[in-house]
């Protein structure tokens, strides 16, 4: 944690300095008869937060914070493998949407999530995984009238199929 | 005298059958759509606006007001129960909703919020009645400068939710801030901040992506971690009389609160450019800052949902007023009712109240109507709601993840704002490690596009000069108040050190 604390404030002071430069593409002073310029607020915001981190290293330095003063390890085996499962679920959910449409992805994950995280068993995990994305078609296509990315060619027979019954 | 016999006038009307069904219809559809994390009463009303044209025009906006007030109440559901805020006005319920929910008092979080909702409109209609011309000319001398301390002192509260380390809470305000200043230059139109060149941050970066990456997945992601996926919350109490007892706890132990979100946030929802969140944020802030026992907020103290529930109910209320009286939209939802009204052949405006008077006290009259039904209808489903909570956590988190992602794509309709929200959602979990509070840097983006324009246009006023925020009457005050509440920390922390030193 220790370690972790201060290279996280690092990170966070370099994004601030790209902030900063990148906020310098307008000006970042006071225009005569215009105000301050179009950078300037997310400029001198940045700066602030380069400062902030500063502030975080100096009392990482003289142990003020709870991380500093840790020698735990940032995440455990059970952590490390939680965050791969896990957000490696979610990021393939959302890979999955341009692919078998977000209503595909939904069925996906959640059969993914349901048996392999969850352990439920076959019937529990069909019923839950096929009619959550059958509701929020009807919900979201239906009531809502937001269409949601439908993934690629292959998917759009299902979609006919739906549209037949809202319209 | 003449007031109260327009406001029984009013009350028949929206008591009519049309009128009561469109109320009981809009409020139950407004509390569905507002539970859902994504979707708020903008979407409600903007859906079903075609609708109302089946109606006559005073039908059609009692409508619409009842859609309104029920997604303000269904607000917090989400908040308390799923622990992702819908909308920006409920970012402050999360606070303590959340926290008591996992202690398995989802119930009376949900009364609490109820109760203080309908307190908190209740309070705003009284005020809508007796003062709404007055209060509309007070709002029309808030400018630029007033505009910008009030945001001041909104960011001054931030310091106080944001825990011991003022450095991380000032980067998380400031991080917010740049996050929202994404996109376009708001003034001069030149695109500004568009990270690595990648086109999809020239439509800015919403309240919404940053919300749901931080609660729907940073956070969710921080509980399994922290449970080791077995989150256990005691059996939520069902039975009447269980609710009975949660109405007697939420009035005892929520009052204050109610009391502060009623009052202050009708002030603020009035103001044109401010409305319901910083109004439920600040009222969250006063709350704290006035409570016996500051540190029990954050981890379930009634009167921190009381608090900015009873203010984004008394807000919205109070947004109406400008809409009505000046024909200035205070919120996104009411520039559409706005719009409504303008297609219904009526002219907002202060002669409004003099020619469609029938129109504006059946109005007012459904205010009254509608938050009755919204509470009688919400604590009707409070059990259905708490009835969520028991379902397994490997069952309840993966529908989490997908109400966030889908959420999020109906609200912004673009895959680039997805995987945002899952960088955001990764980025919230090991800062939320290293004890980086997030809330503040979620409230900030909601309320940079109003304090950066104001900024601007208050130093071009003053020609550069920052006096400007001193020197008038209502700014200086504002002003002065939120210095000392960004410098009180600091000011504590030197107090602190001097007898330490002493010794």
């Amino acid at each position: 944690m220790r370690k972790g604390e201060l290279t996280t404030a690092g990170l966070l002071a370099l994004f601030s300095l790209y902030l900063m430069w990148k906020s310098m593409e307008l000006p970042v002073g006071y225009i005569r008869g215009e105000g301050p310029g179009g950078g300037a607020w997310p400029f001198w915001l940045s700066l602030i937060m380069l400062l902030s981190c500063g502030m975080i290293a100096l009392n990482w330095w003289r142990g003020k914070s709870p991380a500093s003063r840790s020698d735990e390890p940032l995440l455990d085996g059970y952590g490390w493998r939680t965050l791969f499962l896990v957000g490696g679920g979610i990021i393939g959910f959302v890979a999955l949407v341009n692919v078998v449409s977000m209503y595909g992805a939904v069925a996906v994950f959640l059969l993914y999530y349901l048996r392999f995280l969850g352990r439920h068993g076959w019937p529990l995990t069909l019923a839950i995984s096929l009619l959550t994305p059958l509701g929020m078609f009807f919900f979201f296509e239906g009531a809502m009238q937001i269409t949601m990315p439908q993934g690629m060619a292959f998917t759009a027979p299902v979609f006919d199929v739906l549209y037949e019954i809202i319209y | 005298m003449e007031v109260l016999g327009f406001l029984a006038d009013g009350i028949l009307m929206a008591l009519e059958p049309l009128n009561l069904m469109l109320i009981l219809i809009g409020v139950s559809v407004g509390l569905f759509i507002g539970a859902m994390p994504g979707l708020g009463s903008v979407n409600g009303v903007a859906i079903l606006l075609p609708v109302t044209f089946l109606v006559p025009p005073g039908s059609a906006i009692i409508f619409l007001a009842a859609i309104y007030y029920g997604a303000m109440y269904g607000g917090a559901i989400s908040s308390v129960t799923l622990g992702i805020p819908g909308a920006s006005t409920a970012v402050a319920t999360t606070f303590d909703g959340r926290p008591l929910a996992l202690q398995g008092r989802a119930s009376l979080a949900l009364v609490t919020a109820a109760i203080a909702s309908f307190i908190g409109g209740s309070v705003a209609n009284v005020l809508f009645t007796l003062f709404a011309p007055v209060l509309a000319t007070l709002a029309l001398s808030f400018g630029p400068p007033e505009i910008f301390a009030l945001m001041l002192l909104a960011f001054a509260t931030f310091v106080g939710l944001g825990g011991d380390d003022i450095a991380k809470t000032v980067f998380s305000i400031c991080f917010g801030l740049v996050l929202a200043s994404v996109g376009y230059d708001q003034i001069s139109g030149a695109p500004r901040l568009v990270l690595l060149d990648i086109s999809g941050f020239l439509h800015g970066i919403g309240f919404l992506v940053l919300a749901i990456g931080v609660y729907g997945i940073g956070e969710m992601l921080w509980t399994i971690e922290q449970t080791r996926g077995e989150v256990t919350t005691t059996t939520p109490r069902m039975t009447v009389s269980g609710m009975l007892a949660d109405t007697k706890e939420a009035l005892a132990r929520g009052w204050k609160g109610t009391t502060i979100g009623s009052f202050l946030g009708f002030f603020v929802g009035v103001l044109p450019a401010a409305g319901a969140t910083p109004g439920s944020l600040m009222s969250y802030g006063v709350a704290k800052m006035v409570s016996r026992a500051p540190e029990t907020y954050g981890r379930g103290n009634p009167d921190g949902v009381a608090a900015p529930e009873a203010a984004n109910n008394s807000a919205s209320t109070g947004a109406m007023l400008p809409m009505l009286t000046l024909g200035i939209p205070g919120s996104p939802t009411t520039a559409i009712l706005l719009g409504g009204m303008v297609i219904w052949g009526l002219v907002p405006g202060p002669r409004l109240f003099t020619t469609e008077t029938e129109f504006v006290w059946g109005l007012i009259g459904s205010f009254y109507v509608s938050n009755l039904a919204a509470l009688i209808i919400n604590l009707a489903f409070i059990p259905l709601f708490v009835w969520m909570l028991r379902m397994p956590f490997t069952i309840l988190a993966p529908m989490i993840f997908v109400l966030s992602i889908t959420g999020g794509y109906a609200a912004t309709r673009d895959m680039h704002d997805i995987w945002l929200i899952v960088i955001f959602g990764l980025g919230a979990f090991f800062l939320r490690k290293f004890d980086y509070p997030l809330a503040p840097a979620v409230l900030a983006i909601v309320l940079g596009p109003i304090a950066e324009p104001t900024l601007r246009q208050s130093l071009l006023l003053s020609s550069g000069d920052p006096s400007i925020f001193f020197t008038r009457p209502i700014a200086g005050p504002i002003t002065v108040i939120a210095l000392i509440l960004i410098f009180l920390p600091a000011l504590k922390y030197l107090r602190r050190r001097k007898p330490a030193a002493a010794e």
